[in-house]
């Protein structure tokens, strides 16, 4: 998955320790993206820490689900860590702080409310970048198997005989 | 015992395409002892390889060749490269397919007569009535083995169904059940009954679910007389100086080009592949493509008119568990025009997975609006709309020279404007479909665009008079004697119903038609 839970003997103040700039939410190092409650960390190798930072806290504010927790994000948005694609990648965070930047902020992640942060998404929804990172996120997150039971979706039922013995016609309201 | 033919063999038949209407059309006359080679472009898939996940399945099913869409219909911006959702396997979009299996209502034979002039609609009476269609339906429901027809019992509701049935019942509606499936409600003709699994679209694993992929085809092949070409791409039909068609040619799996000559040809490739074929076909005896006189090959694209609606309740109903569409509303399938528009429309459930949900409910959208919905996903319902829309000349598929597929050949544009009558059903429906669910509680409700087409309609349609269409009523062409159509694309008008009973009855039909023409040394 590329991420990872709880860092392995990390804590907290390790990671403050270790963090070298301001990510929003997130705990931004070298190297690495990290919650500021170390429940997940992501290593960066193509991407600056700061672009990674960005697309997840624009994946959790394109589409935020309060119930999921962000280390789905962060997979969904984790395939842009590429050499190949890690130019266009950064072009497009420019872009995105440059939005911010009009609207008085330093950066998309010092824009400190999602109210805030939406109405600069707003302002660049038509651009390809972000029509790009939103379609991605429409399989990128809700085709992670791991989140449909935070949904209550219960996926394939062939390998269980289906719902004929179970519950396929049980609702008991209507 | 499949018997492979000769590429210089120019008795047989050959059929382009292996779903509803190929494939049937195949079987029925391999039945009758008549030597046929069908050209499939896609793969072999059975129940035992179909995925219950609705992305690996589109992945392993879907048409996903290249083509385009232009015109006002919102699928040219959402889904600008997937105007239709529709399969590339022997057994085509059968495996798809809900399995609602319905006749025309009597009246929807004869749409110009019984609707009158509608302003920019190209509407024309069928060559063919209720009565003509009758006995044809009878073996089509036999074959597929369709519930409450023929004395077999109807499928048990599903909680999908159970939300809708309250809601119409509340409103008042009389003709409401769980439909007239082509999915076994007790063991018939080798397949079981329905284990209530869902993923219908995705291909039924039981094979509960009629599919020409496990039955006509197997059964076709089983007589020696049947052989089909997996993974052959047709690009044209070749024809000789007297104008009757001689062969098609096609790419084989290697990606060798190869000419099977034939006695007579079949095309069922789907509404949007089959006229591509007649307008890539073209030559200097058939300047605007084969079987083109009349100029209406590609025109008159009917992909009826559909939208859905979803609510949310207080209280789970886990839609997604059992038949996708688990029954029907009808009452509004009735022609009255004091309703603001011509024909009608039917209600029929469907439910769609969380990812395919994230994908459809409303393309594009973002935010806390969307989000909410789909947190609302395990209570909700859904219902699809399935109504009559207008043939339009102007609403057609013609060949784009700016985009050619991986042979060459230039891709299938798919232009649609909606008609204002398409445009006024919908709207009807959207505001029926959301009293429905209103009137059982639901909290919220949403009107769901139409999804990139599954019921592709019309492109050369029947006529009775060459000038107007491209077949006659045995969907045989006007101008060339030994060239049929046997797809959904004869279709002259849509009707409401979806249409695969009525593609399988004009298959079974044109067999017995071909069959004889053949005897009597007419073709």
């Amino acid at each position: 998955m590329g991420i990872q839970g709880k860092p392995a003997g990390m804590t907290r103040r390790d990671l403050l320790l270790r963090s070298v700039a301001a990510g929003g939410s997130f705990v931004v190092g070298t190297g690495f993206v990290a919650a500021r409650d170390a429940a997940w960390a992501t290593e960066v190798t193509s991407l600056s820490p700061q672009a990674m930072a960005t697309l997840i806290q624009m994946a959790r504010d394109i589409y935020p689900h309060d119930r999921i927790p962000t280390e789905y994000y962060v997979v969904a948005v984790k395939g842009y860590d590429t050499p190949e694609t890690a130019e266009a990648t950064e072009a497009g965070i420019a872009l995105v702080n440059g939005a911010a930047e009009g609207k008085g902020y330093s950066s998309y992640l010092d824009a400190g409310w999602e109210a805030d942060r939406v109405e600069i998404l707003r302002s660049i929804e038509d651009y390809p970048f972000f029509q790009t990172v939103r379609g991605g996120l429409v399989t990128g997150l809700y085709n992670q198997k791991a989140v449909w039971p935070l949904f209550g979706y219960e996926g394939e039922s062939y390998s269980k005989g289906g719902y004929i013995n179970r519950g396929f016609d049980d609702i008991n309201w209507i | 015992m499949p018997a492979p033919f000769d590429l210089n063999d120019d008795t047989v038949v050959v059929v382009v395409g292996t779903g509803a209407g190929g494939g049937v059309l195949a079987n029925e006359l391999a039945q009758k002892g008549i030597s046929v080679v069908a050209l499939e472009a896609g793969g072999r898939y059975l129940p035992e390889d179909y995925i219950n996940d609705e992305w690996d399945s589109f992945a392993q099913l879907a048409w996903l060749d290249p083509r385009t869409t232009s015109g006002d219909w919102r699928v040219a911006k959402d889904f600008s490269g997937l105007p239709a959702w529709i399969v590339k396997a022997v057994g085509g979009t059968s495996i798809h397919w809900a399995g609602a299996s319905l006749r025309f209502q009597d009246h929807e034979w004869k749409a110009a007569t019984t609707y009158g002039p509608v302003q920019g609609a190209n509407l024309l009476d069928w060559p063919i009535d209720a009565a003509e269609m009758a006995p044809w339906y009878d073996k089509a429901e036999d074959k597929l083995k369709v519930t409450r027809t023929g004395g077999r019992d109807g499928l048990p509701g599903n909680n999908n169904f159970k939300v809708l049935e309250a809601g119409a019942k509340a409103l008042g509606y009389q003709e409401v059940n769980t439909g007239h499936m082509a999915i076994n409600s007790a063991d018939y003709d080798d397949r079981i009954s329905c284990q209530q699994t869902g993923f219908c679209f995705q291909g039924c694993k039981w094979g509960a679910k009629w599919s020409a992929a496990y039955t006509d085809i197997p059964r076709g092949e089983d007589t020696g007389n049947l052989e089909v070409r997996d993974r052959c791409q047709a690009l044209r039909i070749e024809h000789d100086d007297t104008g009757k068609v001689t062969g098609v040619v096609y790419v084989d799996p290697d990606g060798n080009q190869q000419m099977q000559q034939a006695r007579i040809v079949a095309v069922a490739g789907n509404s949007i592949e089959s006229p591509r074929l007649l307008l890539n076909s073209s030559s200097s005896m058939f300047p605007n493509g084969l079987a083109n006189s009349s100029g209406q090959v590609g025109r008159n694209y009917m992909r009826h008119t559909t939208g859905s609606v979803y609510a949310v309740f207080e209280k789970p109903v886990r839609m997604w568990r059992g038949t996708t569409m688990a029954g029907i509303v009808r009452d509004e399938a009735r022609h009255d025009p004091s309703r603001g528009f011509v024909g009608g429309y039917e209600f029929e459930t469907l439910s769609l997975g969380l990812p395919f949900m994230a994908a459809f409910l409303d393309p594009g959208a973002w935010g806390r609006e969307f989000t909410s919905a789909l947190d609302g996903y395990e209570k909700m319902a859904g219902l699809w709309i399935v109504g009559e829309d207008m043939p339009q000349e102007t609403n057609r598929i013609t060949l784009n020279y700016d985009v050619t597929d991986k042979f060459g050949m230039p891709v299938a544009n798919v232009n649609f404007d909606n008609h204002p009558n398409d445009n006024a059903m919908r709207n009807h429906a959207y505001q029926q479909g959301k009293a429905i669910y209103e009137a059982v509680g639901a909290t919220r409700t949403f009107p769901t665009p139409p999804y990139p087409s599954t019921h592709n309609l019309g492109t050369n349609r029947m006529s009775e008079n060459p000038r107007d269409g491209v077949v006659n009523k045995w969907g045989q062409s006007h101008d060339v004697p030994n060239l049929f159509v046997s797809d959904g694309s004869q279709f002259t008008t849509g009707a409401a119903e979806n249409p695969t009973l009525t593609i399988v009855a004009l298959a079974i039909r044109q067999a017995d038609h071909i069959a004889g023409e053949m005897n009597a040394g007419n073709i």
